[in-house]
């Protein structure tokens, strides 16, 4: 076992994904000479050659738009979207093909494709470098939506979505690109649309996804010094949603805290607690709480850790959960 | 059904030049019919040269030393940046992006708020209407359809105002800058699409971004006049975004300017260039410099001395010494405003977020 970042994970996951099935082909923005401006993609053009992974003209509807067609016919592309806001001009092609085109055919046409996509804050970029825009992917029935915390997940569930039948929206949490973790080569963690519980409590729930599971444990962890025990549900994949795990959790603790980075109106986290408010009332001592980012656009770097849930927020929300020694 | 020719709307075979590589004056037929720039003209650019230099050697050092979160220099493109804002009148309208702070330098802007974008202050440290000059732009080319709207609404106004639209050339392969040359091509929009071809987007040279023989080609195909000229040389940016600005002003629509260049510096301090390019290229245009080039023709026209020189380097160390001074007493970023600008009156739920975050504050 080696301890691999979570770029090198998935520089890996490309790699043995290139080297194992010959329909698949790596795209986009200086993912070729350069290795992306993450070196995720360092070093696959020198090993697999320009036809397996290369640059294109710098245009996203146009890659994407390709990607599809590639799919089509006989092809696996995976794509990268440099930055998660230089995605937007690729939206066309992605609500209105990508992820119909299973639909409109019944099936006759699928597309086994991927689009990567460097997401989300916490690294001081300036604008339209820090979307988190799982929401508008999530909401757009088709797309299978996934998003790693840890390096051994990226690994497997990059594996996974290149070889799945139906395309995927791989959101990879920048701020996580440099955390490392051991991996064991190819080895697999657990198929999409099961949630992992990173860590086991009696006394609440967190669920987060992405870069805020980092979050939900440092909360975790010191909630643990406060005395409560908190349970940790990193759901790894936003679409498909893991229901009966988040449930089984919050039916067991009775309590539920949702940590999401993105803004909070209208998002992925207003969904997780709606379904758990739906399915686990009889169980729940307190509302379900969120904590999210502001509903704001994304702010300058100066201003970012004010917008970021961080461990005193989820405290806070967590001491709000009507608790009888309070 | 006849088609139109069209010939009269391709460059020129070479890029227009009006002062060669050693600063001697070009002739017909590089030089395309323009004429020579008059020396007052000259002397303004050159001014604006060196600070623009000076300024962009000054933030370069300032991300270096961790006052800058990111800058993206246009060091070896200042004759594209300060020969495109100088053609124009105050009262025209500029869409720069990210690359062009020495652009907006030239504009007259100050230059501590013309960072504050890249200090991470704010998304925008200057008052866009002002100036006259747009937000700097990231989201490639798509500034670009925002300028033909400028444009389109000052000729409603009845406004003789010119629109000017920085891009770079990995820019031009985006579906809004060809969006925004049909719109402006057949709404007449009065805009110069001002192309700074330096050869590369990030790692990706010009030989992947197209096919078309040049960049300027592509305004034939929208109706539009296309003009290649050489973007190290100011003289010769003068004369061709004049005459593109001219011909905007009259009501005989849009031009599209390339203008070939190079970017000397890596993408910005966070990129590694030398895993993309040799440095025997970048050699050969720093010998194509444009300032060296003015000064060389300058002091053989007998319009610059020593003394002019440095009285020019003296100026441009001042505008330095008082960025440097004035940057760190910039007051921070008030984090209320965090919910300020969202909308005209804030909502409800950004009225209670707000409060929650100053009572965190307290
Ligand atoms: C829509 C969009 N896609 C991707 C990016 C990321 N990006 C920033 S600069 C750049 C290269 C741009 O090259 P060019 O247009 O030639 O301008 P230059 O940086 O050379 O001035 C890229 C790919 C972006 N800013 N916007
Ligand atoms: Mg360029």
């Amino acid at each position: 076992m080696t301890a691999l970042s979570m770029a090198q994970a998935i520089n890996t996951a490309l790699a043995d994904a290139l080297d194992e099935d010959d329909r698949v082909v790596v795209f986009g923005e200086d993912v070729g000479a350069l290795g992306g401006v993450f070196r995720v993609t360092e070093g696959l053009t020198a090993r697999f050659g320009e036809s397996r992974c290369f640059d294109t003209p710098l245009a996203e509807s146009g890659i994407v738009g390709m990607a599809v067609g590639m799919a089509m016919n006989g092809l696996r592309p995976v794509v990268e979207m440099q930055f998660d806001a230089f995605a937007y001009p690729a939206f066309e092609q992605i609500a209105g093909h990508v992820a119909k085109m299973r639909n409109r055919t019944r099936g006759a046409i699928t597309l086994p494709m991927v689009i990567r996509i460097p997401y989300a804050g916490g690294i001081g970029g300036v604008e339209h470098h820090c979307d988190s825009s799982e929401a508008y992917y999530a909401h757009t029935p088709g797309l299978t939506v996934a998003a790693p915390a840890t390096a051994a997940d990226a690994y497997s569930m990059l594996r996974e979505a290149v070889e799945l039948p139906d395309p995927v929206i791989f959101l990879e949490p920048k701020r996580l690109y440099w955390s490392r973790q051991e991996v064991a080569p190819r080895a697999r963690t657990r198929p999409f649309g099961e949630a992992a519980v990173r860590r086991a409590g009696r006394d609440a729930t967190l669920i987060a996804y992405g870069p805020s599971v980092p979050v939900a444990l440092e909360a975790a962890e010191a909630a643990a010094a406060e005395g409560r025990d908190l349970e940790v549900v990193d759901l790894r994949t936003i679409v498909p949603f893991d229901d009966a795990t988040v449930t089984a959790s919050v039916m067991k603790t009775g309590r539920a805290v949702v940590v999401a980075e993105a803004q909070g109106f209208a998002g992925v986290a207003s969904e997780i607690a709606a379904r758990v408010g739906e399915r686990c009332f009889h169980a729940l001592e307190a509302p379900v709480r969120r904590v999210t980012g502001l509903d704001i656009p994304y702010p300058p770097p100066k201003l970012e850790h004010h917008h970021l849930p961080n461990v005193d927020r989820v405290l806070d929300a967590v001491a709000a959960l009507q608790w009888e020694d309070a | 059904m006849v088609v139109k020719p069209g010939s009269e709307l391709l460059p020129t075979a070479r890029p227009i030049q009006l002062i060669d590589e050693n600063g001697d004056r070009a002739t017909r037929p590089r030089s395309g019919g323009h004429t020579l720039p008059p020396a007052d003209a000259l002397l303004a650019a050159y001014r604006a040269l060196v600070v623009g230099r000076r300024f962009d050697q000054q933030a370069s050092s300032l991300v270096k030393q961790g006052r800058l979160a990111v800058y993206p220099s246009s060091h070896g493109q200042e004759a594209s940046e300060v020969g495109a804002v100088l053609a124009l009148r105050p009262t025209d309208w500029l869409f720069p992006t990210y690359r062009d702070s020495v652009a907006l330098v030239t504009r007259g802007i100050d230059p501590v708020e013309v960072l504050t974008l890249l200090r991470g202050d704010w998304h925008c440290g200057y008052d866009p209407a002002a100036h006259r000059t747009a937000p700097q732009c990231t989201p490639l080319a798509t500034q670009a359809p925002h300028a033909v709207g400028v444009g389109y609404a000052a000729r409603a106004k009845g406004e003789d105002t010119v629109v000017l639209a920085f891009l770079g050339d990995g820019a031009t392969s985006e579906g809004d800058f060809h969006e925004a040359l049909n719109f402006a091509a057949v709404f007449r929009a009065p805009v110069v699409f001002f192309v700074q071809n330096n050869q590369y987007a990030i790692s990706v040279p010009l030989d992947r971004q197209t096919a078309a023989p040049s960049l300027a080609h592509k305004a034939v195909g929208y109706g539009v006049p296309g003009v290649g000229v050489d973007g190290n040389d100011v003289a010769a940016v003068l004369a061709v975004v004049g005459r593109a600005a001219e011909r905007a002003r009259a009501g005989e629509g849009p031009t599209l300017i390339e203008a070939h260049t190079y970017r000397i510096e890596a993408h910005t301090n966070a990129d590694d260039a030398t895993r993309y390019r040799a440095d025997g290229e970048v050699a050969a245009w720093l010998r194509r410099d444009p300032v060296e080039r003015l000064t060389a023709h300058l002091r053989r026209t007998g319009a610059l001395d020593d003394a002019g020189i440095a009285a020019v380097a003296d100026e441009a160390e001042r505008h330095a010494a008082d960025l440097r001074d004035r940057l760190p007493a910039q007051t921070p970023p008030d984090p209320a405003e965090l919910f300020a600008h969202v909308y005209a009156a804030p909502t409800p739920q950004l009225r209670e977020q707000a409060a929650r975050l100053a009572a965190e504050e307290n």
